[in-house]
């Protein structure tokens, strides 16, 4: 860390912390909510199938009490400025291959991933990495795909061959 | 001696060409994408996992242990020769191999972490050989109690005995516990926290989550680190062999690595680094030249390295005869065992001899196979690691979503591993470790099996759990795990055990 050696100023209240202690407990609530609602076969046994989600939602409270308490008093390890742009086209690279790969195929959609990730790590132009993209996602779509029978989904592309 | 005949067998099986031809696949792959920095063994096994799907069990387990120890060896190649370890049972290896490839000794450097290696990785897989028939005995005397009280040491040491906080060690127990609960309970059928949602019912797939926290989280987490890491190959000049003070120097570290990594991962007490570490520090004190160390002391590659293999053969002693994962890693190769409807444990050696014997034989020819292929073909690990980031990166990513698609061609797997990618990314920037969540994900469902079917025994008598003195050990030394460490923090020390914090393993 560039500034690991500077004293700190004062300890604050750690706000990003306070929301994972808050997420925590939403989760502790929704597993207890869901299991107090499964339904009928829950109750024959005494310990059946809603103990153990019990027994995890109380703990995960417990959890998000001790996270609330540290992050108050602002005990979590400093955190590096992010960037966040970057991480954008990658997410939007992985979004891009989920709702396009029922409908162009394994490659193209494969292929958009490749090109956005590399525009995350600052590699251009688009209308470059995207055919190279596309070419290389055909070439594992190949391999894996009529060598190694792997179900992955054909587009156009794939259905030429 | 009845280990010896079935060893033999083993190798007969191991030996067959075809055989010898998946290791061999296995330990090329392995090491290849093993050397790519920020790719730990973890995350090789997880994105070569599909490449066995269509295999046979034996072919493809045999592949995995290739491509287990084949990623090992990539890793301790990236340390030496690039200062950012690809998983950090290497950090060790970085702190004077780095130094000796920069002082131009980068060639004795490899060739000690090869050579020792190998030894390490023979000596520990002749140990997991003779052990694990002696461990499966005891075992097959395990009730559900002592099950359950073995799971729940596991889960503390993975959890919270070392990294820089038990709070968060626990919180990403929990994380992965609660991932385990979602699906249909194998014991009553009844649908848990899947919300209707009919994916979510044969629960959440080990890989998919382990891709998603190690390959998606990873990249982006370093695309969005603002200070770019300082990235130098040390070019590899002159001759990779060693000198005779180069032997001399190297072989009882070798032997003391061995001797401290093998028990170690043996034990259910997590990731291959606490031997490192250990070993790292023995040898420091034991060098005729301690000038050296922290300059480039052969000693310093030669142990950690040797310790760093002997306890990853050393994790397959809990995982083959009780089916217990105790590393990230461990956790994945147990899912490969599951896709075959194998469960790894005292009755695999019991059923299935043939394929335990042949699995543990085939890390003997993959150790081989390694030590032969790796110096000669040095200049191509080289050249793989000067891939730039963003292509490396990109290519990660192609090949995660490959594993995820080949196993189940769904958005909605996509999804999931999109949404486990933003939470490893934000498990790492908030200091969370990873490995917690998978082993969490994959044990967690066992535990709860064990422990209800103890309680369903003794009729819903709670005693039951403490009522055997295994049982209360094994509780015993869980708690340790969690309140010594503790103590330890209150009072200062807690910098050693941070500094054992593994992310990978």
């Amino acid at each position: 860390m560039s500034d690991g050696n500077q004293p700190r100023q004062e300890r604050r209240p750690d706000r990003a912390a306070l929301v994972i202690a808050a997420a925590l407990a939403v989760v502790a609530i929704v597993i207890a909510w869901s299991t107090a609602n499964m339904g009928g076969a829950a109750t024959y046994a005494r310990i059946g199938p809603t103990t153990f989600p019990y027994v995890i939602a109380f703990g995960l409270f417990v959890l998000a009490i001790c996270t609330a308490y540290v992050a108050l008093r602002g005990d979590f390890p400093q955190r590096e400025e992010q960037n966040f742009p970057p991480m954008l086209w990658i997410v939007g690279g992985l979004a891009a291959q989920m709702l396009l790969l029922k409908t162009v195929g394994f490659s193209i959609a494969t292929g958009l991933l490749f090109a956005a990730t590399a525009r995350g790590f600052g590699k251009g132009p688009l209308w470059m990495t995207v055919p190279l993209g596309i070419v290389l996602a055909f070439a594992i779509w190949f391999v894996f795909a009529k060598g190694l029978q792997l179900a992955l989904p054909a587009g156009p592309l794939e259905r030429l061959f | 001696m009845d280990t010896f005949a079935l060893l033999a067998q083993g190798l007969l099986t191991a030996l067959e060409p075809i055989n010898l031809f998946y290791a061999l696949v296995g330990v090329t792959l392995g090491t290849a994408v093993g050397v790519l920095p920020g790719i730990g063994p973890a995350l090789t096994v997880a994105l070569l996992l599909p490449v066995t799907y269509k295999l046979d069990p034996a072919g493809s387990l045999i592949m995995f242990a290739g491509i287990y120890y084949g990623g090992m060896y990539g890793g301790s190649t990236t340390s030496i020769l690039l200062n950012t370890p690809g998983e950090s049972a290497s950090i060790v290896t970085a702190l004077e191999g780095n130094k000796m490839a920069r002082a131009g000794r980068g060639g004795p450097a490899l060739a000690t972490a090869a050579i020792g290696s190998f030894i390490a990785g023979l000596i520990a897989t002749l140990g997991l050989a003779f052990i694990a028939p002696w461990i499966v005995s005891i075992a097959l005397s395990f009730g559900p109690a002592e099950y359950f009280a073995l799971m729940v040491l596991a889960f503390m040491t993975v959890s919270a005995a070392f990294g820089d906080s038990a709070l968060r060690g626990l919180t990403a127990l929990a994380i992965g516990l609660t991932l385990g609960l979602i699906g249909i309970d194998l014991q009553t059928g009844q649908a848990r926290l899947a919300f209707g949602i009919p994916d979510l019912l044969d629960g959440i797939e080990v890989t998919t989550l382990a891709v998603a926290l190690f390959a998606v989280g990873e990249a982006l987490s370093v695309a969005a680190t603002k200070s770019a890491r300082e990235q130098k190959i040390e070019p590899v000049k002159g001759s990779v062999w060693m000198n005779r003070e180069d032997w001399a120097r190297s072989w009882k570290p070798w032997l003391r690595g061995t001797a401290i990594g093998f028990p170690i991962g043996a034990m259910p007490a997590g990731g291959a680094e606490i031997g490192t570490f250990l070993s790292y520090s023995v040898e420091k004190q034991l060098t005729t030249k301690p000038e050296e160390f922290g300059h480039g002391a052969i000693e310093g590659v030669a142990g950690p390295e040797a310790a760093n293999n002997a306890s990853a053969a050393g994790t397959l002693v809990p995982l083959l005869t009780l089916g217990l994962p105790t590393t990230a890693t461990a956790a994945i190769m147990l899912a490969g065992f599951q896709q075959f409807g194998l469960q790894p444990g005292p009755l695999l050696f019991a059923n299935n001899p043939q394929l335990v014997w042949g699995l543990i034989a085939s890390l003997l020819v993959a150790n081989f196979m390694l030590v032969v292929l790796n110096l000669p073909l040095i200049g191509l690990w080289v050249r793989l690691l000067s891939i730039p980031t963003h292509w490396l990166y990109a290519g990660i990513l192609m090949f995660a979503t490959l594993g995820t698609i080949g196993a189940n061609p769904s958005s909605f797997e996509l999804g999931m591993l999109l949404a486990f990618g933003l939470m490893g990314y934000g498990l790492r920037r908030f200091g969370y470790p990873i490995a917690p969540v998978v082993v969490g994900l994959i044990l967690g469902p066992m535990a709860e099996q064990q422990l209800r079917r103890a309680l369903a025994i003794s009729q819903g008598d709670p005693t039951v759990l403490v009522g055997s003195p295994i049982a209360i050990v094994l509780l015993l030394l869980a708690v340790t795990a969690v309140v010594l460490p503790m103590i330890l923090r209150a009072r200062g020390q807690g910098k050693v055990l941070a500094q054992l914090a593994g992310d990978e393993d």
